[in-house]
């Protein structure tokens, strides 16, 4: 049945997306986080997608489909942003606080198109749905 | 005369099945819109069809008989129903990150197959239409 397998590519897109998105949310939250639970400046995290076959491993055959999986998540290694604070208690001998190197305009763009594909995955999905619906009513 | 019905049907469900197919390829590229590296991924529907339905296609004019599932084609593919082969896009706006889809484009495919999959499916419900009422004698 080669419709049904479109909602496990999609599926696996939008779960992909849903995960960007759940970093993008995470770095836009710790836009200011001096120090996480190691006590170091908050870095800026990527998701990295990867093509990846769906249905059974064994199957040879797939036919050039593929669906999507997050094959990690990458900390942002360019410098961090320092900001001149004396008071602050995480600031250095020369009174520099280094705050995360989270870009806002770069997370905000991130995520619009992160819930665009999603959007689109999900008008896939429901293509491919009214489609199979339709085939079951065949021949009634 | 079960062969003259399967038959008649042969053609639509073949095509039916060749749209579902597509469609499934086209949304694997939609899905892979955001995935570095990927090419994306088509193939060529009226190939694929005359292949279908003629047992051959149009660079294959003699086939070897397979016998056992395990067998492989002729032409070294491995299933007989697999479609033709699985062709890459030529990117119009290529991405630095060496992915090939281009959603307008594949939205726009996609569509269409999804408007001629419903073609193929009334097609094929029209022929059971007429057969059924041919059968039911009124």
């Amino acid at each position: 049945m080669s419709l049904s397998k479109i909602f496990d590519i999609s599926g696996s897109a939008v779960s992909a997306q849903s995960q960007r998105l759940n970093v993008v949310a995470s770095n836009l939250a710790n836009v200011d986080s001096v120090a996480d639970a190691d006590g170091k400046t908050y870095r800026a995290r990527q998701v990295v997608f990867q093509a990846q076959s769906v249905g059974q491993p064994n199957q040879a055959a797939d036919n050039g489909t593929a669906g999507v999986k997050v094959a990690g998540i990458v900390e942002d290694q360019s410098p961090l942003r320092t900001v001149f604070n004396p008071q602050h208690p995480m600031a250095n001998e020369q009174g520099y606080v280094e705050m995360p190197n989270v870009n806002v305009v770069e997370e905000m763009v991130n995520m619009i198109a992160a819930s665009r594909s999603y959007q689109n995955n999900v008008e896939v999905m429901n293509t491919a749905k009214s489609l199979l619906l339709k085939t079951l009513q065949l021949g009634s | 005369m079960i062969g003259k019905l399967d038959a008649e049907l042969q053609l639509h469900s073949d095509a039916l099945r060749l749209r579902g197919q597509r469609q499934e390829m086209i949304a694997s590229n939609l899905a892979n819109a955001d995935t570095p590296n990927y090419k994306a991924v088509d193939f060529k529907f009226a190939d694929a069809l005359r292949q279908a339905v003629g047992g051959q296609g149009p660079s294959s004019p003699s086939t070897l008989a397979r016998t056992a599932v395990g067998h492989m084609n002729s032409d070294g593919s491995r299933s007989g129903s697999a479609p033709t082969q699985v062709l890459y896009r030529t990117p119009t706006q290529a991405s630095v990150d060496g992915n090939t889809v281009d959603v307008d484009v594949e939205r726009a495919q996609f569509a269409d197959n999804a408007v001629r999959y419903e073609a193929s499916l009334r097609f094929l419900n029209g022929k059971l239409k007429t057969l059924l009422s041919a059968i039911q004698s009124q």
